[in-house]
């Protein structure tokens, strides 16, 4: 298949490892990837904080990135990311509609219809569970809100995980709390978001796992944030860079992010 | 072991910053204390009240979980009653006028109360009428939302609170927390407090163990009740088809309000109707099982006008607007006008367990309440504290995913931000969000400026050590203060593809 | 337009009514109301229908009065801490009777419960007085009594619910509000799985005033935890006949 990705504005800027391990992943399972040149950011930082005005200019130039995906360039578009995936699907539409410009709405559908996050993509669309990864850690997973309230990727990320050789995945407790990063919320309520990053570092630490990984890299940078300041000892990796890692080329693991 | 509980008479609501400058009892009990982020920060340093608030709200999601588990069309019951609720909205002046043709037919007299003034002003008159100078009540929202009972008090008369939770905030002069469960704040030391400083008849060997004190409770009313001529009460639900109003509650003190008094006035938001009997079948397993946790709670009343012979044979319904055709007039505020008190909403939200009710500033608070709140009051600009609500949370979806009437928070939520920042672009000056969220939008709508922008992230590393950032200035510094920052990576995503892959996107 | 009317010559019902009417319309004052979507998630899709879809189950798999059901009941009753009592058939029911009423000395009934059932509890040794919507006792000899003892409308196995509707067997509501313990006789054909089936059967007569019984009187709100016995009746008895 030839898939279109967006790398998502936190991973090109902040955290190209994601984006560059779902590239070394598909490529690896035979697939060809795609980098539109002319993406950006997929609008949701404006979007949840209220600024439709300022975010439909940036909707606008993702769907212009993507939309060749309509005409067959590519088979589909891959997110490493559950909230991007859910700002597409559940909101670039919305936004542009509600200011009016209903053209802009139907072809962000469009596009988004043809868009998935990482781990639908393996399971449902290329029909992967086992990536042939190998991976020696104990891992837990943080499911993030968005994954699982937004766009429902249920259990698919542990199904990719178990399938990892010489992974040992251990349950998070209460997995399905947020972490409290919320976008701008880390920022506009500091000390409610902090209070809950907590107690998911808590959570994680109680684990013993060495890795914590998730389907999104904004929340991983806030775990990792946490874990940074108390000195956990405890790595963030996005799922894409578990499961692209091998034998032959094995993912280090180490720092807080 | 004594607990502090401020000074007698004033006692101030735990767990939030309201009553710096403020009463016990707030003016407007849907517009109270500082901004959400002030009163959070300030709950979030009181160790009780988060320990109080973790126990109890995760005792509840268990509960909750384990009985919605096993109904095998929960999804099925949700659908249906979100829908009987729209249909409710297309058509509620029929329906109220349905309702009062039953209530009139069948002995009872209904009242319109435009707002919180006119409903005290019917509900006092009414009471008056009768001579009484004391009514005990059932728990309801509606008449906390209007602040009844200190309008009555100002008339001379006094209302009990019956329902175990609502006494215990009563007699500590504190406001509710919580729309099911008000005292959800307290321990059982705290309440043991309570009751030895604020009951005159309770044994001094009182312990805190919640059967003695529950038993306390039902000795200190047993009197009340009995002599009581007049109840008030709200309602959970309305049939605008055959006129029968209902109360669900578990303690009994309901079925006492509203079977021994000879007369019973009871206020309900216009809202709570459904269309008809068998609607009841929805609401009646979609309600229980959210709120309380339990498959049926212990007690749910009907009554249709007045019945000869049994219970008050004197019925009053006021039906209350008070902002609500504000916010029916509103899609964001009609959508939320679905609600039917449940609180599943808050026992889930992740941000109401760690500050707690107080913090919202209204008697309606966490996910819903952020909503509800400012659609009811017409809050708009930065001078309202309830301007900063629709901001109380991190948008996770907990909340939507048990709303047992389905209504979309999150997204109610996001369209409430959206009208604050519009409403905002007629200021001269604008603030530091909207300058950087132009700024942003400027950089991220276009790859020429963003491939730029994201590589100056590059300068970042000049701050960091060991990989990591630990203080930036402000604003940045919200961040780090309790969080360390990754030291950006030393090659963009993009220059790693043009890099490795070349530039050609074949696109 | 509609004009502005002075609020004190507008009645409050006049003004509520034409505020709801004024919410429905559109500026233009065409109807724009009806959906209650919530807009964030569907503007821009079509709106759905007003119509009230009832996909979810209407009557239950077992029978009404099935042994299946019998079992259900019990166990949920028993959840709630009721006690429950199964009898095989009227011809035992005396004999139970006198069983759950052992050292019970005064009752009341409502006017017309099985009389045999009467007899029995008198039987036991127990006064047994007799409150009717026209001739009632005072709410002090309600007070004063230990036990009523009444029959049921419908009981619900899935959620362990005994309905009561005033019926004759049932008696004024206060009769089962005052006196700390309640003895309740449930025929077995009485017992449905589903809300909606009892919801069905108490709709031939919905005015009737009601009160839904899930187990003893209740409260959790002191820290969550469930303390049975607060200002109902502290005991429930539910007295099952099979047949
Ligand atoms: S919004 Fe939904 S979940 Fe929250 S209280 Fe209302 S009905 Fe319950």
């Amino acid at each position: 298949m030839r898939i279109a990705l967006l790398a998502t504005c936190i991973g090109e800027a902040m955290f190209p490892r994601a984006p560059r391990a779902t590239v070394e992943l598909l490529e690896r399972l035979g697939h060809e990837v795609v980098y539109p040149q002319g993406q950006a950011c997929c609008g949701q930082m404006h979007v949840n904080t209220g600024y439709f005005t300022e975010a439909l200019p940036v909707i606008r130039n993702h769907v212009e990135a993507f939309e060749p995906v309509l005409d067959g360039a590519w088979d589909a578009v891959v997110v490493p990311s559950g909230s991007c995936t859910g700002s597409i699907r559940h909101q670039q539409a919305m936004v542009a509609s509600r200011l009016g410009d209903e053209a802009l709405a139907t072809r962000a559908a469009r596009v988004a219809d043809r868009t998935y996050e990482l781990s639908e993509l393996l399971v449902d669309v290329l029909g992967t569970v086992d990536v042939g990864a190998y991976f020696p850690h104990r891992v837990t997973l943080h499911p993030t809100c968005h994954s699982l309230r937004m766009i429902r990727v249920g259990d698919r990320p542990q199904r990719l995980l178990r399938a990892v050789e010489d992974l040992e995945l251990v349950d998070l407790p209460s997995a399905e709390t947020c972490c409290g990063f919320g976008g701008t919320f880390s920022l506009k309520n500091a000390p409610t978001s902090t209070a809950m990053l907590e107690d998911k570092v808590a959570a994680i630490r109680s684990t013993g796992a060495e890795v914590v990984t998730a389907g999104d890299y904004s929340c991983l940078m806030h775990i990792g944030g946490g874990l940074s300041r108390e000195g956990a000892g405890v790595t963030t990796m996005h799922l894409a860079e578990i499961l692209a890692s091998t034998r032959e080329t094995p993912a280090a693991v180490g720092g807080a992010w | 072991m004594s607990v502090d509980l401020g000074m007698p008479g004033v006692w101030a609501p735990k767990g939030a910053a309201q009553t710096s400058g403020h009463g016990a009892h707030p003016a407007d009990p849907l517009r109270w204390g500082p901004t959400f982020p002030e009163a959070a920060a300030e709950a979030l340093g009181d160790r009780q009240l988060r320990r109080n608030l973790a126990r109890a709200t995760s005792t509840i999601r268990g509960k909750r979980a384990a009985v919605v588990g096993e109904v095998t069309d929960w999804e099925e019951l949700r659908d249906a009653g979100r829908a009987i609720k729209t249909r409710v909205m297309a058509e509620l002046p029929e329906l109220l006028l349905q309702l009062e043709e039953q209530v009139t037919a069948r002995g009872g007299t209904v009242h319109w109360a435009r707002d919180a003034a006119e409903a005290n002003r019917i509900v006092a008159d009414l009471v008056k009428a009768t001579g009484e100078t004391e009514v005990v009540k059932v728990k309801s929202m509606a008449t906390q939302e209007i602040g009844l009972n200190e309008a009555l008090a100002e008339e001379g008369i006094e209302a009990v609170e019956t329902d175990l939770a609502e006494l215990i905030v009563q007699l500590a002069g504190d406001m509710p927390s919580h729309i099911l469960v008000p005292a959800i704040h307290r321990s059982r030391a705290e309440i043991r407090e309570i009751f030895l400083a604020r009951m005159d008849d309770v044994p001094r060997e009182l312990s805190d163990a919640p059967a003695e004190l529950a038993e306390a409770a039902r000795l200190h009313l047993r009197r009340t009740f009995l002599r009581a001529k007049v109840a008030i009460s709200g309602a959970n639900f309305a049939v605008a088809e055959t006129g029968t109003l209902a109360v669900v509650e578990s303690e009994g003190n309901g079925r006492m309000c509203l079977t021994l008094p000879e007369t019973l006035i009871t206020v309900m938001g216009i809202e709570k109707l459904v269309p008809t009997w068998r609607d009841l079948e929805v609401f009646l397993q979609l309600l229980p099982r959210s709120s309380t946790g339990e498959r049926m709670n212990p007690y749910t009343s009907m009554w249709t006008g007045v019945t000869k012979g049994d219970g008050p044979q004197a019925f009053h319904l006021v039906l209350l607007d008070n902002g609500r055709t504000r916010a029916l007039a509103d899609d964001v505020g009609r959508a939320a006008l679905h609600c039917i008190r449940c609180s599943a909403c808050l026992n889930v939200c992740p941000v109401y367990e760690r500050v707690g009710g107080h913090a919202y500033g209204s008697v309606y608070p966490g996910p819903i309440g952020a909503i509800l709140t400012p659609q009811l009051t017409g809050a708009a600009g930065h001078g309202d504290p309830g301007s900063s609500l629709p901001y109380a949370s991190t948008l996770c979806g907990a909340c939507y995913d048990v709303c047992p009437v389905k209504i979309d928070i999150p997204a109610l939520l996001v369209d409430l931000r959206a009208r604050q920042v519009d409403g905002d672009r007629r200021r001269i000056l604008p603030g530091a969000w909207d300058v950087a969220m132009r700024g942003a939008s400027w950089a991220m709508s276009s790859a020429k400026r963003f491939a730029p922008a994201a590589r100056s992230a590059r300068l970042g590393r000049l701050l960091a050590r060991d990989g990591k950032i630990r203080s930036v200035p402000f604003p940045g510094s919200l961040w780090t203060r309790s969080r360390d920052l990754p030291a950006p990576p030393e090659e963009t995503f993009r220059d790693w593809w043009s890099r490795t892959r070349g530039d050609g996107d074949e696109a | 337009m509609r004009r502005r009317r002075n609020k004190a010559t507008t009645d409050a019902r006049t003004e509520v009514l034409d505020r709801i009417r004024a919410a429905l319309a559109g500026p233009d004052g065409v109807a724009v109301g009806g959906t209650g979507e919530d807009p964030a998630t569907t503007v821009g899709r079509p709106s759905a229908a007003d119509a009230v879809v009832r996909h979810y189950r209407s009557t239950g798999v077992h029978e009404p009065g099935s042994p299946a059901l019998i079992e259900m009941l019990t166990d949920r009753l028993a959840d709630y801490r009721a006690v429950v009592h199964e009898v095989a058939d009227a011809s035992e029911l005396p004999a139970a009777l006198r069983r759950v009423l052992a050292g019970v000395r005064t009752a009341v009934v409502p006017p017309w419960l099985d009389s045999a059932w009467v007899t029995a509890a008198a039987g036991a040794g127990v006064a047994v007085r007799t409150d009717a919507p026209t001739v009632p006792l005072s709410t002090e000899a309600l007070e004063s009594v230990e036990v009523v003892l009444t029959g049921a409308r419908v009981a619900i196995a899935e959620t362990g619910t005994i309905v009561l509707d005033a019926g004759p067997d049932q008696g004024r509501r206060i009769i089962t509000l005052l006196p700390d313990r309640h003895v309740c006789i449930v025929r077995a054909g009485q017992v449905v799985q589903t809300v909606p089936e009892a919801i069905a059967v108490l709709g031939r007569s919905p005015a009737r005033p009601q009160t839904w019984i899930s187990g003893p009187s209740a409260t959790s709100d002191i820290e969550l935890t469930r303390v049975e016995g607060v200002h109902g009746p502290r005991r429930l008895d539910v007295v099952l006949l099979r047949s």
